[in-house]
């Protein structure tokens, strides 16, 4: 990815200036045939490096909320992309209709056959709008409920894939039931006779993404979020003022670190330096081996333990604070 | 999505003054005893009498008598429903008003240290004051139409009814209580949705109460939901769209995403009656709407089929 066309984020416009900067000089140097801005130039590289490097270890909830929604973000599919062979897309709900805001299908995670499922935001105008930007209609839920049922049926673990701002909010996804979709989805996951990993990539937000991840296991990327509402929402609720979703942020406790004390995530997947979209494929890379190392215990466990271990877990968040 | 504010008095709101008096004598000056919020509320309007024994119709501006409306369950001439809390339920539900109040779970207040301007801490002491319980959930045991059954309810006097912790582990009691007593639950909600100021943890509360129903329905006894104004939010998409029969009281607002959402995502005006109780059963997510008065009765023929069904395949 070229650096003028490269996505910056309000903070870091001072990282996008200096690259700016060493992009010039570097073409400079080039047109002049010389080798003399070589030494500068590296300095400079190093120490726009470093700005990143500061600036993502002391990212604030509310950065990091921008970072989580940051448009060149590994998505679902290119996680399925990267890790499941021989994927094949199931659509539909046999219901009403396929909602493209949650996709999922069948393929074969490093060797072990599995349903995969998440949400998918889409990644520009056209795909955004295909995937009505990972807002799923009550269609999403009932497909992941249907998947889900598969899994059952033929012992497949389930890896899901979190990444919404929520269920979609309009006329038709309430006359069809997105409530009831949602709560029968969740119910699926804790009924599930087959291993689940939820991993929150992006941003999980509210009952839409606790729909597919009442899981054994629940990961989180270093700078995803997980919330019971957006910091807009919470915002303008809360303190009645939209632009108050910096401190909502803050008090929601929706970073990984946050997630991790309150027990309601169980790992952490480090991203790499600048986030999982300065290198997607080492992101995703890190997100598989902990996906492999956390599915090999739970490939052990009968579908009676599975359920008690998901109600254990569960059950067990916010009743004691380590 | 927790839409409702817990501090907005409804325009309907519940006197909750009127419940605190159920099954003992109304003292004089009660009124004067609760909290300002609560006298906000419920502040009688310059035609009321001094003694607040005059309640405004919501809808039709009428002054109905208010041991008339007490009588007729709170609920208007016009039909409507006024929102009332779990002391009154228990009183209208329970045959004779007889039941065993079910301990609930106290657990930790403000685990995230949550402040919006007004701390949390804050917000919990105002709603405990003003409604006199610890938390939006309360539940019994007793009988229904004969029929031996644990009854939750979510009181949205507190704090919108929200959904936090301390109503998720209700709610796990209650269903943990019909399981121990052999009985079926029915659980009466309402609230604007997830009690934002626990962030994710109030998320959790939708997996742990859905958790909380498997063991009823692996107890094969019967859960039974009533749906009252208004349900909205993560409310309606865990225990509250889980039912084996869904009632709903007449006009109650339903829904997962809020109304106003929604009109801000579409930009469009909502039709007439949507998400309203009957829009409900049209739609296929409610079984029947049932006036208050008729709850007892429609609520023990469901039980009693039902459990008469369970003790025959028991029996087998």
């Amino acid at each position: 990815m070229s650096v003028q066309t490269r996505h910056y984020l309000e903070f870091e416009r001072p990282i996008a200036e200096l690259e700016a900067k060493i992009e010039e000089l570097s073409k400079l140097s080039e047109t002049a045939g010389g080798n003399g801005l070589d030494t500068e130039l590296d300095a400079l590289r190093a120490r726009a490096e470093e700005m990143r490097r500061d600036a993502y270890a002391t990212l604030d909830p509310w950065q990091k909320t921008q970072v989580a929604r940051h448009p060149e973000r590994p998505h679902f599919l290119s996680y399925v992309g990267a890790l499941i062979e021989e994927f094949v897309e199931l659509r539909g709900d046999r219901k009403f209709a396929d909602d493209q805001a949650i996709v999922g299908g069948l393929g074969r995670f490093r060797g072990t056959p599995v349903v995969v499922m998440g949400h998918e935001k889409g990644q520009d105008t056209t795909t955004r709008l295909k995937h009505n930007f990972g807002s799923a209609r009550p269609e999403g839920y009932r497909k992941a409920v249907r998947l889900m049922d598969m899994a059952e049926q033929f012992n497949l673990p389930v890896l899901s894939f979190i990444d919404t701002a929520g269920a979609y909010p309009g006329i038709g996804a309430e006359e069809r039931g997105q409530a009831e979709a949602i709560a029968r989805s969740t119910e699926r996951c804790l009924t599930l006779g087959a291993p689940m990993i939820a991993t929150v990539v992006g941003e999980g937000g509210s009952g839409g993404a606790i729909a597919i991840a009442a899981a054994n296991r629940v990961l989180i990327l270093e700078h995803a979020i997980y919330s019971v509402i957006s910091p807009e929402g919470a915002a303008s609720i809360l303190w009645r003022d939209g632009s108050r979703a910096r401190d909502a942020a803050a008090a929601m406790k929706i970073t990984a670190e946050d997630l991790i004390r309150l027990k309601i995530v169980d790992r952490i997947v480090p991203e790499p330096l600048g986030g999982a979209h300065a290198d997607p494929a080492a992101a995703i890379a890190a997100v598989g081996d902990i996906l492999e190392a956390e599915l090999k215990p739970l490939l052990a466990l009968t579908p009676d333990e599975l359920r008690r271990q998901r109600a254990d877990r569960f059950y067990a968040i916010g009743r004691s604070f380590g | 999505m927790a839409e409702a504010r817990d501090d907005i008095p409804s325009t309907r709101g519940p006197d909750r003054a009127g419940e605190r008096s159920s099954g003992r004598p109304r003292r004089a000056g009660w009124f004067s005893k609760i909290a300002p919020g609560v006298r906000k509320l419920v502040k009688p309007k310059a035609s009321d009498t001094p003694e607040n024994l005059w309640v405004k119709c919501p809808d039709t501006g009428e002054m109905i008598y208010r041991p008339d409306l007490e009588a007729a369950l709170w609920v208007t001439p016009a039909g409507r429903h006024m929102r009332i809390g779990p002391d009154l339920r228990f009183r209208y539900t329970f045959d004779r008003g007889a039941f065993e109040a079910i301990d609930m779970p106290r657990v930790f207040d403000d685990p995230l240290q949550f402040t919006d301007g007004k701390p949390y801490v804050e917000r919990l002491a105002s709603a405990r004051k003003t409604t006199g319980e610890h938390d939006a959930v309360q539940a019994g045991f007793g009988r229904i139409s004969d029929v031996p059954a644990v009854i939750m309810v979510q009181d949205f006097a507190f704090m919108g009814g929200s959904l936090g912790m301390a109503a998720g582990e209700g709610f796990v009691a209650a269903a943990k209580a019909a399981v121990e007593r052999d009985a079926p639950m029915v659980a009466f909600v309402a609230a604007g949705g997830a009690r934002m100021q626990e962030g994710a943890l109030s998320l959790m509360q939708m997996a742990r109460t859905t958790l909380a129903i498997q063991d009823l329905k692996i107890a094969k006894l019967p859960y039974v939901v009533v749906l009252t104004d208004p349900t909205t939010g993560g409310v309606t998409a865990s225990y509250a769209m889980l039912g084996d029969v869904h009632l709903a009281e007449p006009g109650a607002l339903i829904g997962f995403a809020g109304p106003r959402v929604i009109e801000q995502t579409i930009r469009e005006t909502l039709p007439a009656g949507f998400q309203r109780s009957e829009y409900l059963v049209e739609k296929g997510m409610v079984d029947r709407v049932t006036p208050r008065q008729e709850l007892p009765l429609v609520l023990g023929s469901i039980l009693k089929t039902l459990m008469m069904g369970r003790a025959r395949s028991q029996a087998a």
